[in-house]
């Protein structure tokens, strides 16, 4: 599919330019990146329950990997930066589990 | 069409619902469905009112990702395939402390500081107990020496154990009586009286007698001498460990061993030596009345 090609190619890109994180975004990307994973998961899930719709997938992405990083980033300023990220990451592996538990659901009627 | 997409509201994804008619009323990709329901509870699930389940046409499908939201999701995809990369690489290699927040890296650092202190209290006490540990075992040492030396010394005089010295060697040559115990004894009073630490006395033949402090000496028969139960006959060596000089002059005095020995018709011969052997031992004796008093 696409969307796999599309990951690979992003992914085989990150390995040819191999380029370094900025400071100011480091303690922001893994979080980032967990959500994203939340929304691609979510996505997935969607396609396999048939009601999968692009734009509201676009849309939950970008508003994923924004509110996560946000919240960290008030969670910082506001000093409890460790414990918010934790708790933004607890939620986000929670809801990844829950999504994969469907899909497998629907992959392996199990 | 009751949009039963989520349960209790929880989570970001409180997805307006789209207007789309057909299947799929309220999507929620991105995980709409919170917790309390257990992941992806089956029963009454999303694409709430429209019809149980229908997935779209493969054509469908495939135009779809043609279309501009499409090429959209592949960049985001892309990008999330490029982002996880970096982010792997970065944690690999630079190790997650250098991109660790600030209150960790301090609460990581007093951490270190208190475990320093901790380790060099534990230092100062160790390099203590191992001071005190090699005072001991000096002092040990030293009182291994001295009961060493002491046993060595007390051996020595008790006749238990071989001894090597400068000293003298004397020959008593009969003249014509036989040499009498007292003489003997004479000799060997004045000897002791001048330093002498160890002896032995031997005869025509047989092995030496060492000479210690309950050392008897007796005339026996036929002009032998009886030395603490030993007969032995003339003539009678002596090998004395001690000052030579001193022994000498002592055994010379007027009055003294030699002019004994030589008014009687005899001769004492007397040899100094660089090192003498005093090589007969004695037997060591439990004491039957005396004891130790400390």
């Amino acid at each position: 599919m696409i969307a796999v090609l599309a990951l690979v190619a992003g992914a085989a890109l990150g390995l040819y330019f191999d380029p370094t994180v900025p400071a100011v975004l480091q303690p922001y990307l893994p979080i980032a990146v967990v959500a994203a994973l939340d929304a691609v998961f979510g996505g997935v899930r969607a396609k396999l329950d048939g009601i999968f719709d692009d734009k509201q997938f676009v849309i939950s992405f970008i508003s994923n990997v924004l509110v996560a990083a946000l919240i960290v980033y008030v969670g910082d300023q506001l000093g409890v930066g460790g414990q918010l990220s934790t708790g933004v990451v607890v939620v986000l592996g929670v809801r990844i589990f829950g999504n994969v538990a469907a899909i497998r659901r629907h992959l392996f009627r199990a | 069409m009751a949009e039963q997409q989520t349960n209790a509201g929880a989570g970001p994804e409180q997805e307006s619902r789209s207007a789309q008619g057909g299947p799929g009323d309220g999507q929620g990709p991105g995980s709409a469905e919170p917790v309390p329901g257990g992941g992806g509870s089956e029963p009454g699930e999303p694409g709430g009112g429209a019809g149980p389940g229908e997935r779209e046409p493969v054509l469908r499908s495939v135009l779809s990702w043609l279309n501009s939201a499409g090429v959209t999701i592949a960049v985001l995809l892309a990008l999330l395939g490029f982002a996880v990369v970096i982010q792997v690489k970065s944690t690999s290699t630079d190790g997650w402390l250098s991109a660790a927040r600030l209150q960790d890296l301090v609460r990581i650092q007093s951490d270190l500081e208190a475990r320093e202190q901790r380790l060099r209290q534990e230092i100062t006490s160790l390099e203590e107990s191992q001071r005190q540990l090699s005072t001991g075992a000096q002092r040990r040492q030293a009182a291994l020496e001295e009961a060493t030396r002491r046993a060595d010394e007390l051996g020595i005089l008790a006749g238990t154990l071989p001894a090597q010295g400068p000293g003298l060697s004397l020959r008593f040559v009969a003249g014509t009586k036989p040499i009498k115990a007292s003489v003997v004894l004479d000799a060997v009073q004045e000897l002791r009286g001048a330093g002498a630490e160890a002896m032995e006395i031997s005869g025509r033949s047989g092995a030496p007698v060492r000479i210690i402090a309950s050392t008897y000496f007796l005339d026996g028969d036929g002009g032998m001498l009886n030395v603490d139960g030993r007969y032995l006959a003339g003539p009678y060596s002596i090998v004395v460990i001690g000052d030579p000089t001193t022994m000498r002059t002592a055994l010379k005095i007027p009055g003294g061993v030699v002019e004994l020995v030589t008014s009687s018709g005899g001769n004492v011969l007397i040899e100094e030596r660089e090192v003498v052997d005093v090589t007969a031992l004695s037997e060591p004796r439990d004491l039957q009345y005396a004891r130790p008093v400390s």
